[in-house]
């Protein structure tokens, strides 16, 4: 797929808005408005933006498919069509929330948009996303942690939607952590290699959308395998920052954009978050 | 009582044929049409028309079937030997049994689940319905009997919570129904569960024939939410002279417990357990771990009323 100009901008346009949201919800833990444990994707919305984007130029729309999201969800939810409000209301415990005040930061969903809670047990969201789309044939994207994604019951879903052909698109967002433990402690094996070897076409790549759209086939049709590797900004859970050296991609890909043009989105976007917050409190 | 001549294989069997060539359901399992096409509870179908088999992966298993109750094709999940539930739960626990109150997203399963016992050893044998007892968000019944098999299917069909549907091998050639047997002045009442019913039914005819003893029999089909089936056998437990006892095909520390306990506020009588003791089954019949059989509740109610047996 070519990622033009114009796809640029929508991709930019998402992360800020993403970023904004993040940070915010960053502030209003510190300030004590949120209570709840946050769990903030700040430094990963690059896959989100893109992948959306990408899907919405395949004319996959929100009714042709479904997404199944991870605990460190608010990108995926804000980039996949899910209402801002709802999820503020939520991260608040309030009832209105998307998940009914119920799911907090980790189980966050939209019916309307096709967005499939994550239930708190790591990976569930693998053999789910199958399951789902072995019944339903639909288009369908399961977003996982590098760490989620070593339950042995998503690397079974794998081998199931590989068997079975699937439209699915398993989705690693990558991070290199489990918490603070780094992958290399925990395994010696890949992502990509583990899907070769269920004959599943499987990609290791960076979370350059550039990088992106080069590989991406031009539709859902079988199961395909992205570990995409990324920056988490935050904390694991909280407002906290690990380090101040992490690269951060939405700075790198602000080079992309023109300066003033990339500002006037930045800002455009903090502004839309600060609205939807001062409607709710 | 007989219902249409038919075993309840062959209902069970029906009920399936229907659910997947008219309902547009799905039935999915490990081996299913493998030898036997489970105890014959099968029609001999294929993917094309529904009849999914899984991978052995037992853990992910569930889930697909979750998937595919979110999907809305309300899967038929089955399960050979109950005690794979530990390795087959924990998705369908803690996502499909939620999901309608976290998200309002029901996610409808039928989930088949088959007791059998004698030589099965320490994993698969007997009945685990206590596993699922416990956590929310799940409707447990055990038909033993082709009329309450079709009612738990046409339940589920009307409804949109997971059903656990706890049966038992023993019982599939079973044409019969299983009414209550309430003595007008009782000396004791049992309430059995799944194949116990059975055993209880002999075991009271053969107290009364033999020991003059009155015997309730109370059977249990709904499991969660616990009901009984007539308004009668509260207060027949309450008349009982010597109180009661829940028959299990589970471990006693479990459902056996919890309704012994239930009953035992509302009627104020005295409530014992039996079922399978705390130990672990092997696969010899001298390191068994059964069901109350007929003898074993013959015997434990004549030590309670005093009798020896004859």
């Amino acid at each position: 797929m070519t990622l033009t100009k114009e796809l640029k901008l929508r991709i930019f346009e998402k992360a800020a808005l993403c970023r904004a949201f993040e940070n915010e919800v960053f502030q209003q833990v510190k300030l004590g408005v949120i209570k709840l444990p946050v769990y903030l994707s700040a430094g990963q919305e690059y896959i989100a933006a893109t992948l959306s984007v990408a899907l919405e130029e395949m004319g996959i729309k929100g009714p042709d498919r479904d997404i199944f999201v991870q605990h460190r969800g608010h990108s995926s939810y804000i980039c996949f069509g899910g209402d801002i409000e709802s999820l503020i209301l939520e991260l608040l415990g309030d009832p209105s929330g998307c998940a009914n005040g119920m799911g907090g930061s980790a189980s966050i969903h939209s019916k309307n948009a096709n967005i499939y809670g994550h239930d708190g047990l790591m990976g569930t969201q693998g053999p789910i996303a199958t399951g789902s789309c072995y019944a339903s044939k639909r288009p369908t994207l399961c977003f996982s942690g590098d760490a989620a994604a070593e339950e042995d019951y998503f690397l079974a879903s794998i081998g199931w939607a590989s068997t079975k052909n699937l439209p699915i698109w398993f989705v690693i967002e990558d991070n290199n952590y489990s918490i603070l433990t780094e992958k290399n402690i925990r395994r010696n094996w890949s992502m990509t290699d583990l899907a070769k070897g269920f004959r599943m076409d499987a990609y290791e790549l960076n979370d350059d959308p550039n990088e992106i759209f080069r590989i991406l086939p031009s539709s859902i049709t079988k199961p395909l395998l992205l570990n995409i590797n990324t920056n988490r900004l935050f904390w694991h859970a909280g407002a906290g920052i690990d380090s101040d050296k992490i690269f951060d991609r939405h700075k790198d890909f602000e080079r992309e954009l023109a300066k003033l043009e990339a500002l006037e989105i930045n800002e455009n976007a903090k502004s839309k978050v600060r609205k939807s917050w001062n409607a709710i409190i | 009582m007989e219902c249409n001549n038919l075993a309840l294989r062959d209902v069970i069997k029906e009920i399936t044929k229907t659910h997947l060539l008219e309902k547009n359901g799905l039935a999915m399992g490990q081996c299913l049409t493998a030898v036997g096409w489970v105890g014959g509870t099968l029609p001999e179908l294929y993917e094309s028309e529904g009849m999914i088999e899984l991978s052995m992966a037992d853990v992910a298993g569930g889930g697909f079937v979750v998937g595919a109750g979110l999907a809305g094709r309300r899967p038929m999940y089955i399960i050979r030997y109950q005690g794979f539930n530990w390795f087959n739960s924990p998705i369908i626990i803690n996502y499909a049994c939620k999901s309608k109150d976290i998200w309002q997203r029901p996610c409808p399963i039928f989930i088949r689940s088959i007791a059998m016992e004698g030589a099965i050893g320490p994993v698969a044998g007997s009945s685990h319905h206590s596993l699922y007892y416990r956590m929310p968000g799940v409707k447990i019944l055990s038909p033993m009997t082709p009329m309450e098999y079709r009612l738990a299917y046409k339940e589920f069909m009307n409804d949109d919570d997971v059903y656990y549907i706890s049966e038992h091998r023993s019982a599939y050639s079973n044409a019969n129904e299983l009414p209550d047997m309430i003595a007008d002045q009782p000396d004791f009442a049992l309430f059995p569960i799944s194949i116990t019913r059975f055993a209880a039914q002999e075991a009271a005819l053969e107290l009364k024939n033999i020991y003059d003893l009155n015997i309730s029999v109370n059977h249990i089909f709904r499991i969660k939410p616990f009901t009984l089936g007539s308004k009668e056998a509260l207060k027949n437990l309450s008349k009982s002279k010597y109180g009661g006892c829940v028959l299990d095909d589970d471990y006693v520390d479990g459902i056996a417990k919890n309704i012994a306990y239930d009953l035992a506020v509302q009627s104020g009588a005295s409530v014992k357990v039996m079922g399978l003791e705390d130990k672990t089954a092997g696969f010899a019949a001298n390191v068994d771990n059964l069901p109350p059989s007929k003898e074993k509740i013959k015997n434990f109610i004549l030590n309670i009323v005093g009798k020896g047996a004859k």
